[in-house]
């Protein structure tokens, strides 16, 4: 087990070498430029050698080789640079922001999680009944719901209702709880919702189709009570496609939420991705990129255990 | 399980009658399915009986309904497309169908248990081989966990498994098919039932393996009196394990009895047709197959008369206008068939038919195929566990020689892991040799590149086994058939083209119109007739034929095995015939080479293997192979080879198959024999020949 992760997290670095060599090279040929934005923002006008000036301090007149061999060395000592536009480090400004970014996305996984399993199931096991309608109006409903628009009925609702809005300041949970729920539950259901519209379909199909295997028949076969043939015999094979799903989604969560976030007013990472794309902030973005890269990288590890928990035949490398 | 405690009289029926009472009673059984294409009348009032200790074969081709009765004997019908109409599935004495589902599921692995065909995906395989054998112990018989523990060790045991304890932390992934279907057999005895429903329980496994299960079947039903039902297509393993014999043809039964009255005075012309168009190892070759011609009724339209006849070479205007119904035509011997009388008068079903000349073979002249030290290697790695794994090499062909004549048909015989199949595949090569010469009419064809191999590759071509996943679903039968054409450049025009594809589709028995269709719309029959169009489309000299009648049901392989005997006939065709059914290999070939982990045991003319086998697994081969013939079978002593065919990952040193040879001794282990010839045209590859 040691080796196999030790393995597993040495191939991580030719994977996210990639990823710097391809976002360093499309942020260079994507037109936009830092110092024209900076500066004549504002309605300024700054004269050619103003310009000149504030590029050769950013860096961004060195040879592209020589910017790529200093957000190299950056990256090997773990430092992903300063930001072109607030001067801060990158690093701190997304350590700022991802752990909200990954609580709502952990909660919206459990959200989803705690949904889409009971409601696939039911789905499959009263296939084409009323039962499998409804649930299949609430699956489509969640797909075509984007989830930013569920995220402003929320809030109307429980202005209406409670003549109440979530709180507008992040506290992180282990400084009050309460508080750090009561504004970060909303959007993580807003977009939970979506999450378990997409894992009770892919649950549904998946237990549907185990639900024929021959095994099932088996296990019918030997008198097994209804409720365990599918406990046992048939969830922990129907998870198997599942899982995947959730890896996907999860990591589509960290910086994907920009809308979300921009809803519920929320500082998290997709919004300082999209402020630093718009303001073409060349190490902003790259920084957040291979944090996101690392994270579904991490996630297919996750995955891939969890694969290998579930299935033997993977797990000791059968055919 | 003692007789004499035997099942508590039911309610309403006085002790003395129990004795008398079958233990199972089926009677006037309806089962259809409501799917969206209509209703298909899957049963349709059958009745059977099955007492104490004794074997019940159930027999007929795919969808004549024998798997669904016993599905529904289990309460285990699809739902909710599968119901029961009407009828009364009596076991001792309490009406099935009349149960609960909980009252049901209480049967269920306890009284009645029941066996399936494919031990590759009927065990879970996410779950241990522990918990699953002690799964029915639990639920029924209340066990602990240690008890459950200490009874599945035992029932493993008595199933034949060594290192039971093991073998429970195992998962089905590591082990062997025979050894599943044994787990399969040890869950179904776990709480000693009354009754093993037995779903082609070997139909899976190789022949010798085969072997082995039915006599561990047949041996624990006599010890423990367990009754059987045996449900199978297999007409060998009736002759030899079954007491009665059902005979069922589209949802119906049409001659029941025991199995001597079944087998030597069978009283229905499909029964006849079933048993006459097996080859058969026990008679004279020489003659055509008898086949029953044309395909079983759609269920959902059946015929309105007897079911038989529109394919009963026997039918009166009386078959087509009323059914028949099962009479009796002998003491425990019934049959539905309006000439029952004739057929016991002695009117023949069959016409035996000579085959006609064969082409001659051309024995002076080179070889058309001459194979020569051939090796094919495949690097393999395998995770050990979690962590480890292991670089291995499968010898999955080694240092095979064999020559194949113009006009020759070579059969190539062996169970799974043998190498027949990857030898198709290099000689076409599909597959790089690693290394040995193919020299196909002269040329050594294995260093080629596959730029060079396409003129040879006209020359030479394939029918491959499976019959549904070999023909591309997105192409009509003409299509199929007129791509190699095309490729060739053997006709230039579309209308060149389509005169073609109508000859090639009458010549393998299909009619013209079939072009447009798409292969789904075919039967499985049917869709080897279209794979050998295409493979004569490119007028080839040799044809590969790997496994090309196993997929196909009894009475439509004999017409696909006459068919490639015509066309031989017709085109002068040499063919590589490449099967695990000795029977069938026998028939249609003139020389056979028989092959166990990537090597060639013996090589010899048809009639001299069979009449004198010398190598052990020859003789082991042929000894496990059941004829259709309860006579001939009570005749035989059944000499079950012992143990499991090793991995090709890791065979056995020295001779391949010393592991499971009676004659092995210390130069069998160490040493690898070489093929010789040990009379004219008859090699061997053993120590002790």
């Amino acid at each position: 087990m040691g080796a196999y992760l030790a393995k597993r997290i040495l191939t991580m670095i030719p994977t996210l070498l990639g990823v710097a060599v391809l976002i360093f090279l499309m942020l260079r040929v994507v037109p936009g430029d830092i110092v024209e934005l900076k500066m004549r923002g504002d309605g300024g006008a700054p004269t050619i050698q103003q310009i000149e000036a504030e590029r050769a301090r950013l860096g961004l007149d060195r040879p592209l080789i020589a910017q790529f061999g200093s957000w190299m060395t950056g990256l090997a000592t773990l430092d992903l640079g300063t930001s072109m536009w607030t001067e801060k480090p990158v690093t701190e400004e997304i350590a700022g922001r991802i752990g909200l970014t990954l609580q709502v996305a952990i909660m919206a996984t459990i959200i989803a999680i705690l949904l889409a399993l009971p409601l696939g199931t039911l789905s499959a096991l009263y296939k084409d009944t009323w039962v499998d309608q409804a649930i299949r109006i609430f699956t489509i409903g969640g797909l075509a719901i984007p989830s930013f628009w569920l995220g402003m009925i929320i809030i109307l609702g429980l202005l209406y209702a409670f003549n109440w809005i979530p709180p507008m300041q992040y506290v992180p949970i282990w400084k009050d709880p309460l508080a750090n729920l009561a504004q970060l539950i909303w959007p993580a259901l807003a977009v939970g919702y979506r999450f378990s519209a997409v894992l009770a379909r892919m649950v549904r199909s998946s237990i549907i189709e185990v639900m024929r295997e021959d095994y099932i028949r088996t296990a019918r076969a030997k008198g097994v009570h209804e409720r365990l043939v599918i406990a046992r015999h048939a969830l922990r094979n129907a998870m198997l496609p599942a899982v995947t799903v959730i890896g996907l989604e999860f990591a589509f969560l960290i910086g994907g939420l920009v809308v979300t976030e921009q809803v519920f007013n929320l500082n998290g990472l997709g919004r300082l991705f999209v402020q630093a794309v718009s303001r073409s902030d060349f190490t902003m973005v790259q920084g957040i990129v291979m944090v996101i890269a690392l994270v579904f990288i991490v996630t297919n590890l996750l995955v891939d255990l969890a694969y290998g928990w579930l299935d033997p035949r993977i797990r000791y490398g059968g055919k | 399980m003692d007789l004499a405690e035997a099942a508590p009289a039911a309610d309403g029926t006085d002790a003395s009658a129990v004795a008398a009472t079958p233990l199972l009673s089926v009677r006037d059984l309806h089962v259809s399915f409501h799917t969206s294409r209509g209703i298909v009348r899957a049963v349709e009032g059958i009745s059977y009986d099955v007492t104490r200790g004794e074997m019940l074969a159930v027999v007929g081709e795919s969808g004549c309904g024998k798997s669904v009765s016993s599905l529904a004997v289990m309460g285990l019908l699809t739902k909710p497309s599968g119901r029961v109409e009407r009828g009364q599935i009596l076991f001792e004495g309490r009406d099935l169908l009349k149960l609960s589902d909980e009252q049901m599921r209480e049967i269920r692995g306890r009284d009645i248990s029941m066996i399936f065909q494919e031990p590759m995906t009927s065990l879970n395989p996410v779950l241990s081989i522990g918990l699953q054998v002690m799964e029915p112990l639990l639920i029924h018989l209340d066990m602990t966990e240690a008890e459950a523990r200490a009874r599945a060790v035992e029932l493993l045991t008595l199933v034949g498994i060594t290192d039971p304890d093991r073998r429970l932390e195992q998962f089905p992934h590591q082990l062997s098919g025979g050894m599943r279907q044994r787990i399969m057999i040890a869950i179904g005895l776990a709480c000693n039932p009354k009754l093993i429903i037995a779903d082609e329980p070997t139909t899976a496994l190789d022949v010798t393996i085969q072997a082995q299960i039915l006599e561990l079947m047949k041996d624990l039903s006599r010890r423990l009196g367990i009754a059987m039902v045996i449900i199978t297509h297999n007409l060998g393993i009736v002759a030899r394990y079954a007491d009665r014999v059902a005979v069922m043809y589209a949802a119906r039964i049409v001659e029941k009895g025991t199995a001597d009255d079944v087998f030597l005075k069978p009283r229905h012309p499909y029964a006849v047709g079933l048993m006459r168009s097996v080859p058969r190892l026990d008679q004279p070759r020489g003659l055509r197959l008898e086949t029953i011609e044309g395909l079983p009724p759609d269920l959902r339209t059946p015929p309105k008369g007897c079911r038989f006849a529109p394919r009963c070479p026997l039918k009166l205007s009386l078959c087509e206008a009323t059914a028949p119904h099962l009479i009796s035509v002998g003491t425990g011997h019934e049959a539905a068939c309006h000439r029952s009388g004739d057929l016991a008068a002695g009117v023949k079903v069959f016409e035996p038919t000579p085959l006609g000349e064969s082409p001659a073979i051309d024995m002076t002249g080179r070889p058309l195929l001459a194979v020569a030290h051939l090796k094919k290697y495949f690097d393999v790695t395998r995770r050990v566990s979690w962590r480890k794994s292991e670089q291995g090499q499968v010898k999955a062909v080694d240092d095979v020689s064999f020559a194949i004549r113009r006009g020759e048909t070579l059969g190539l015989v062996g169970e799974s892991g043998c190498g027949k199949t990857t030898i198709g595949r290099t000689v076409l090569r599909l597959e790089t040799p690693t290394s040995g010469e193919i020299s196909f009419d002269g040329s050594d064809i294995a260093p080629f590149a596959q730029a060079d191999m396409k003129p040879v590759r006209r020359r030479m071509q394939v029918v491959f086994q499976d019959p549904f996943s070999s023909l591309n679903p997105r192409m009509t039968v003409g299509q199929i058939i007129a791509e190699p054409m095309l490729v060739h450049g053997l006709v230039r025009t579309d209308a060149e083209a389509k005169a073609r594809i109508d000859t090639y589709l009458t010549r393998v028995g299909l009619f013209p119109y079939m072009a447009e269709r798409y292969p789904h719309e075919m039967s499985g029959g049917q869709r080897q007739r279209i794979g050998i169009a295409r493979a004569l489309a490119f007028e080839p000299e040799l044809i590969v034929c790997d496994e090309p009648v196993s997929a196909l049901d009894v009475s439509i392989q004999g017409q696909v095995i006459n068919l490639l005997e015509d066309l031989k006939r017709q085109f002068g065709l040499t063919y590589l015939f490449i099967a695990h059914d000795l029977a069938v290999v026998r028939h249609i070939s003139d020389r056979i080479v028989v092959m166990y982990l990537g090597r060639v045991m013996e090589i010899a003319d048809r009639d001299e293997l069979y009449a004198r086998p010398l190598h052990p697994y020859t003789q082991a081969l042929l000894d496990a192979a059941p004829i259709p013939d309860p006579a001939a079978e009570r005749a035989r002593k059944p000499r079950a080879l012992k143990g499991e065919i090793p991995s090709p990952l890791n065979p056995p040193k020295g001779c391949v198959f010393h592991t499971r040879c009676p004659l092995a001794d210390e130069q069998c282990r160490t040493l690898v024999p070489a093929a010789r010839d040990v009379l004219q045209g008859h090699t061997v590859a053993c120590h002790k020949v």
